[in-house]
């Protein structure tokens, strides 16, 4: 028998995310490289480390492979101890049935014997499609404080973005009455972060029922969660001050990644008490040359930069030829811009290699119909041919330029 | 396929004393070096990479920091059940022979006799290079030599003391060996590594202590030539030895060079050290960088030219530096200059400071001091 586990951590990455179109096309979300080093899935694993969360089981289904090879045992985490660390869940067969997640809370229940392993007392639920730091011992030790079956993460948005949100409207005490899923005439600005703190043994006991009811979608937000309220369960709101963002869409993966470009960011990946680990390149320092020029910039190591770059993120092993451009981009692992090509708000996804004088994107401003605007995507491994011309808003998919 | 019936023994303390200010409290292995290097990654790369998976580390003093550098040898794939890294410190109270390599393998002979491995590779630690050393291998298996030292045809660096100077027949043969002898020019010399036959090895350091013999070059190499088949292989890939505090401020700068990068860091043989899980670097608004080396950490908004910035350090507004080597964690202060200066760890430069070296006398600060 395992030694038993306070709280036990569940993260969601089986998701296609395909709102990112080609940047998923060969991985899942939560692999998606972030801020120069990272892959999504560093933040809510370095968080739940942090916290001294120590089991975490990792639920995948759509293309999985890259994101199995990237956590492997765990190591770069500390999550490769002798009785907890982190597990790969993929769905599996039992008896004669099959069957994939069929939503998130079904994946959770077809884990329930993995879950029962460690005999929690509670269950932590994260999703891997978001950027913040939190102390999740904080929220747990809040959970307990009000005697709740359910605790949800809580942030308060701009009072004119909260009906794109699920709001959560709660009394006084923090205590939760009502679900509001993005609400046209939101009556509070606290939009829930996706992290759901469980008490297990009631947990279980609803999400047994759920997969009993024949109409369920198996959703937490649709179904379990609406079911629990319902039921008049001790649902809490817990609150969160910092930043955190969805990257779930282009636009919001772009913006995030510029956030950190910004010297008052709310979001320090350089804070040496929390930090955000990460399976780490093995390549020497980058190298700016003579002629080159940068600012403004977060450059990995492996990087060889004899161009300009100004508001960008250039991940390991990049190479920019003399002359090109790099501005308001990111530019993944391997990539490769060759002499006088310029990017400019753009995606550049992993090994990709940018002709001479290709032009990718555009600024803004040098656009006429705002409509026809928007940041331009390269998909991974694709070779854009010299002096070509990709606007704003394309995406590019290996297969298409072959 | 893993393993090459190799097993690589490694000197960390050789030569500390040719750059005091740089040993005072560390061995010449965890020397920094390149960024986010320490001297001991690059021989210890080439070793993993070309198979061996027992390397046996050899310390003597002042081991603590390559002890924290290297932990259990995770970062270079030696954290293992079978073999693996061991670190071999002073053992009992009895050597005393200041730095003898003879005496060291001596006290190491446990590691020696218990190993499986039929041949040894031996080195010092005060090279920055990245040798293949499975073409040492095979060469040393093809030629059936009972030695194979390796070699470099050249100037021997300045300050290079107790170096062999090589006669070699056209076959690879060695039929002489001198020791500091005074040439004039270009000459093949050796570079301290030496792979042998591990019983021949411990045969060898037996018969050297029980004659009171403890000089590795002169008593193990030179008096042997006549006796074995040794034979002398030639490294002509980038190599700098550390050799004075200069020469290591050269090695800094020849970073720099496309050519020399290409082949210290050839993608095909990694050069593995110590995580450190940082952010990358950041460049702030007029940031003004060129011809320079940065690892990740660092946050850079003053000018910075022909310089080495190591993990974690911070370059204030309006700050100028030249030509300087800035190991982990310093900082430097705002409008401060700096020219021809190596700054140890955690220093601190406040503002408006200016400290000027010369290229062939760099300034040096040590470890945790505040300017």
């Amino acid at each position: 028998m395992l030694p038993k586990q306070e709280v036990v951590a569940m993260l969601l990455a089986g998701g296609q995310g395909s709102r990112l179109g080609v940047l998923t096309k060969n991985l899942a979300k939560p692999a998606i490289p972030y801020g120069g080093k990272y892959r999504i899935i560093d933040f809510p694993l370095s968080n739940c480390v942090n916290s001294g969360i120590e089991t975490v089981g990792v639920l995948t289904q759509y293309q999985p492979l890259v994101l199995n090879d990237y956590i492997g045992s765990g190591q770069p985490w500390d999550l490769d101890s002798m009785d907890a660390g982190v597990h790969m869940l993929a769905p599996y067969q039992r008896g004669r049935k099959a069957d994939w997640y069929k939503g998130t809370a079904n994946a959770i229940y077809q884990n329930i014997p993995f879950i029962e392993r460690y005999h929690p007392d509670y269950v932590v639920i994260l999703s891997g499609d978001h950027i913040y730091k939190m102390d999740y011992s904080k929220m747990v030790a809040y959970h307990k404080e009000k005697e709740a079956d359910c605790t949800i993460a809580e942030i308060e948005v701009p009072w004119e973005e909260a009906p794109r949100f699920g709001i959560l409207n709660t009394q006084e005490d923090g205590r939760i009455y009502e679900f509001d899923e993005k609400p046209r005439k939101p009556k509070s600005n606290k939009a829930s972060m996706g992290i759901y703190v469980f008490t297990w043994s009631k947990l279980r006991k609803y999400l047994e029922a759920d997969e009993a009811a024949p109409k369920s979608s198996n959703d937490f937000g649709k179904d379990v969660l609406p079911a629990m309220l319902n039921a008049g369960e001790r649902l809490f709101a817990y609150h969160f001050c910092g930043y955190w963002k969805d990257v779930g869409t282009i636009e919001s993966l772009w913006e995030s990644n510029m956030d950190l470009l910004d010297p008052n960011t709310e979001l320090n990946l350089g804070e040496p008490s929390w930090k955000i680990y990460s399976r780490n390149p093995v390549m020497p320092p980058h190298y700016i040359a003579r002629d080159a020029r940068v600012q403004n910039s977060l450059v990995a190591e492996g990087c060889n930069v004899y161009g300009e770059t100004d508001f960008a993120v250039l991940f390991s092993g990049v190479y920019l030829a003399p002359g090109a451009v790099v501005r308001d981009s990111i530019i993944m692992p391997g990539v490769r811009v060759e002499e006088g090509a310029r990017i400019q708000y753009a995606i550049v996804s992993e090994h990709s290699v940018i002709g001479k004088n290709a032009v990718i994107g555009a600024r803004p401003e040098e656009i006429e119909d705002k409509d026809k605007w928007g940041v331009t995507v390269i998909g991974d491994n694709c070779v854009i041919a010299a002096d070509t011309v990709v606007p704003p808003k394309a995406m590019i998919d290996s297969e298409e330029v072959q | 396929m893993r393993g090459n019936n190799v097993v690589g023994l490694l000197f960390s303390n050789v030569h500390d004393e040719r750059i005091r200010e740089l040993t005072e409290k560390r061995a010449m292995a965890s020397v920094p070096f390149g960024g986010r290097y320490r001297m001991i990654d690059f021989i210890l790369s080439s070793m993993v990479n070309c198979g061996i998976n027992k390397v046996g580390v050899i310390t003597k003093s002042n081991y603590q920091s390559l002890m924290d550098h290297l932990g259990s040898g995770k970062a270079w794939d030696l954290s293992r059940k079978r073999e693996g890294l061991y670190m071999l410190p002073p053992f009992g109270e009895q050597s005393s022979i200041s730095n003898s390599r003879i005496d060291a393998l001596s006290s190491s002979s446990r590691f020696l006799t218990s190993s499986k491995e039929d041949y040894v590779l031996l080195s010092n630690c005060d090279m920055v290079c990245n040798i293949d050393f499975k073409q040492v291998i095979s060469f040393h298996l093809k030629k059936q030599a009972d030695i194979t030292v390796v070699y470099r045809f050249g100037k021997i660096p300045d300050k290079m003391s107790n170096t062999g100077v090589f006669e070699i027949d056209p076959d690879g043969r060695v039929r002489d060996m001198l020791i500091d002898p005074k040439v004039e020019g270009e000459c093949n010399y050796g570079l301290n590594i030496i792979l042998i036959r591990r019983e021949l090895l411990i045969k060898l350091v037996a018969d050297c202590v029980s004659r009171n013999l403890y000089d590795l070059e002169r008593d193990l190499l030179q008096r042997n030539i006549g006796d074995y088949q040794v034979y002398a292989y030639e490294f002509q890939g980038f190599l700098q030895t550390i050799t004075s505090a200069n020469s290591y401020f050269e090695a800094n700068m020849a970073l720099m060079l496309p050519q020399v990068r290409a082949q210290l860091f050839n993608p095909e043989r990694p050069v593995y050290t110590k995580v450190r899980d940082d952010m990358p670097a950041r460049y702030g608004l007029g940031s003004n960088v060129s011809n320079s080396l940065v690892a990740d950490g660092c946050q850079v908004e003053g000018e910075v030219e022909n310089c080495v910035l190591f993990r974690g350090v911070r370059v204030d507004k309006g700050a100028k530096l030249r030509n300087c080597v800035i190991m982990q964690d310093s900082d430097i202060g705002a409008g401060t200059r700096l020219s021809y200066v190596i700054t140890d760890k955690n220093v601190v430069i406040k503002a408006d400071r200016s400290l000027m070296g010369f290229q062939s006398y760099p300034v040096f600060i040590s470890k945790g001091s505040i300017v």
